[in-house]
């Protein structure tokens, strides 16, 4: 395509400081946060659905166990009504131990509770100062608004996610609507959502606000959404980088450290507007 | 051909990709572990702007309260369930006919209290949930004496700011003998309605694994902050030398002293 006939776009400053600065303090901090909050997990490795966890009676949809059996210690994890055999990475991992998630993927990689506690809790401040800070500058210089689909966006979508399955991509000045839908979903809905049910966790918090335990449905049930919203962000983080690469890793690394991002061609015809 | 190129390209960066994951795993931060480690000491620093932050937002709100029926289960036993320390058998074989809570340090009145003087108190009856640091929750009924007025009665001098609590139970042996159960909370949460001196559980006497013959209940913070089988309780100005000055058992090993979350 563009690149083919041997023309090159225009560089354009695409990237705010304010947004590159934030962009890696996200990951840094998301960093950490997935790596201690797998070491918490391990501590009492059951999500429930409820206000309690239940020890004589059964409300919970995860349990990452090691169960011994004749063909020795295994790690058996029940999603729902279904078992299935994970050892090796989950339940039972290295050498024949008993751990939820494997030390590859907790910080520290040893089990210490504490310690991941008090990473989790220093990067989950830098997380919500960094967030603040963004919405803060982002609605005083309307970046922001490069987050929001138009309606040019919306009538574009089939479009556009025909273009992404092609791995055909359009390298303009602004967004496309997929960037924009999982930009904003992550800023505007996982991110709020993720420390929403980390402050619903806190016996403190609870006092402070109760009725939050009411919208999430109680603490054990705060806790599960808590685990599915990391799920869904390494989901966001698999595609980011995906994308990232699929698009022309340079080109993408450039613009969220320098800001500057090579367009195509004008004559290009371009996606949206 | 554009295709192919963004295949590949793809396929490299993955593999890249993977091969930082796995890089995570290599121990380099394992020195977090070390609870001198400066960056660890940087970073416990926030749990400090925690404490604050959530002293300031709950003031004196009361934690959540729940009815009969959410009790759905026994309360589940954490922590020591039985101690095997000598004098704490000798008491719970009498029934704990010779057991005294004393309130002690920075009081002008210093109390010995048994049970049945604890019993013969104004009594607070709270269904709450207990919340384990490792992540689980249990709810029960709990009841007994509100600490602020045995605080009161026990004339607290101007210079006390925490309370702290001594138990029965041995947790570990060290070079300088046995460690015990400490743990220790502001006066703000020692006056909070909630906390309680409880004796009762679920309509019953507290058993042995629940801390009998009194434990604390802080609700506002997790579990490890409710002392079981508490027999003094000091007013100080500044957290003790004891243990290893944290002015808990789990501060001492790394946890955050003030646990609101």
């Amino acid at each position: 395509m563009s690149q083919t006939d041997g023309e090159r776009g225009a560089l354009i400053y695409r990237q705010r400081l304010v947004t590159r600065i934030t962009h890696w303090t996200w990951a840094v901090s998301l960093f950490f946060l997935l790596l201690t909050g797998l070491q918490i997990f391990n501590a009492h490795p059951a999500l429930y659905i409820g206000r309690e966890s239940g020890f004589e009676y059964d409300n919970a949809i995860l349990r990452i166990n090691a169960v011994e059996t004749a063909a020795g210690l295994r790690g058996v994890t029940t999603l729902g009504g279904l078992e299935f055999d994970t050892t090796g990475a989950l339940g039972v991992s290295g050498d024949s131990e008993r751990r939820a998630f494997p030390a590859w993927a907790t910080i520290p990689s040893n089990r210490s509770l504490s310690t991941g506690r008090v990473v989790h809790f220093f990067f989950a401040w830098i997380l919500v100062a960094t967030l603040i800070a963004w919405a803060t500058a982002s609605l005083w210089n309307r970046h922001i608004r490069d987050l929001i689909p138009t309606g040019a966006d919306i009538r574009g979508l089939p479009r556009d996610i025909a273009d992404h399955a092609r791995l055909r991509f359009h390298h303009t000045a602004r967004y496309n609507v997929l960037q924009k839908l999982a930009y904003a979903g992550v800023l505007f809905v996982l991110l709020p959502l993720m420390i929403l049910t980390g402050l619903s966790m806190s016996p403190s918090f609870n006092a402070t606000a109760p009725w939050l335990l009411d919208i999430f449905g109680g603490r054990q049930t705060a806790r599960t959404i808590h685990f599915i919203v990391m799920v869904l962000l390494v989901g966001f983080f698999m595609i980011h980088m995906a994308m990232i690469l699929a698009a022309g890793p340079l080109n993408e690394l450039r613009s969220i450290i320098t800001g500057w991002y090579r367009i195509d061609p004008e004559k290009e015809p371009q996606n949206e507007a | 051909m554009k295709l192919e190129l963004s295949r590949r390209r793809f396929l490299t960066g993955a593999s890249l990709g993977v091969s930082a994951m796995a890089l995570s795993g290599c121990k380099v931060l394992d020195d977090l572990n070390d609870y001198d480690h400066p960056l660890r000491n940087l970073m416990e620093a926030a749990n400090g702007v925690t404490y604050r932050t959530q002293r300031f937002l709950s003031g004196d709100k009361l934690a959540p309260e729940f009815t009969k029926a959410d009790i759905r289960q026994g309360q589940r036993p954490n922590g020591t369930t039985n101690p095997d320390d000598a004098d704490y058998q000798t008491l719970a074989s009498a029934g704990f006919a010779d057991w005294r809570l004393k309130i002690i340090g920075a009081v002008e009145n210093p109390l010995a209290l048994t049970l049945s003087d604890l019993q013969a108190r104004p009594a607070r009856t709270q269904i709450t949930r207990h919340d384990c640091v490792e992540g689980w929750s249990c709810i029960a009924e709990w009841t007994g004496a509100p600490l602020g007025p045995v605080l009161t009665q026990a004339k607290p001098k101007p210079e006390a700011r925490f309370a702290v609590f001594y138990c029965l139970d041995t947790m570990e042996q060290s070079l300088s003998g046995a460690v015990k159960y400490y743990e220790s909370i502001d006066l703000v949460d020692a006056f909070h309605p909630q906390t309680i001196l409880a004796y009762g559980l679920n309509g019953s006497v507290l058993p042995v694994s629940n801390g009998a013959p009194s434990r604390v209940r802080v609700e506002r913070a997790l579990g490890y902050k409710m002392a079981k089988y508490i027999h003094t309780i000091e007013l100080v100005s500044v957290l003790p030398a004891y243990g290893k000055g944290h002015g808990s058992y789990w501060a001492d090993k790394g946890y955050d002293w003030y646990a609101g979350i």
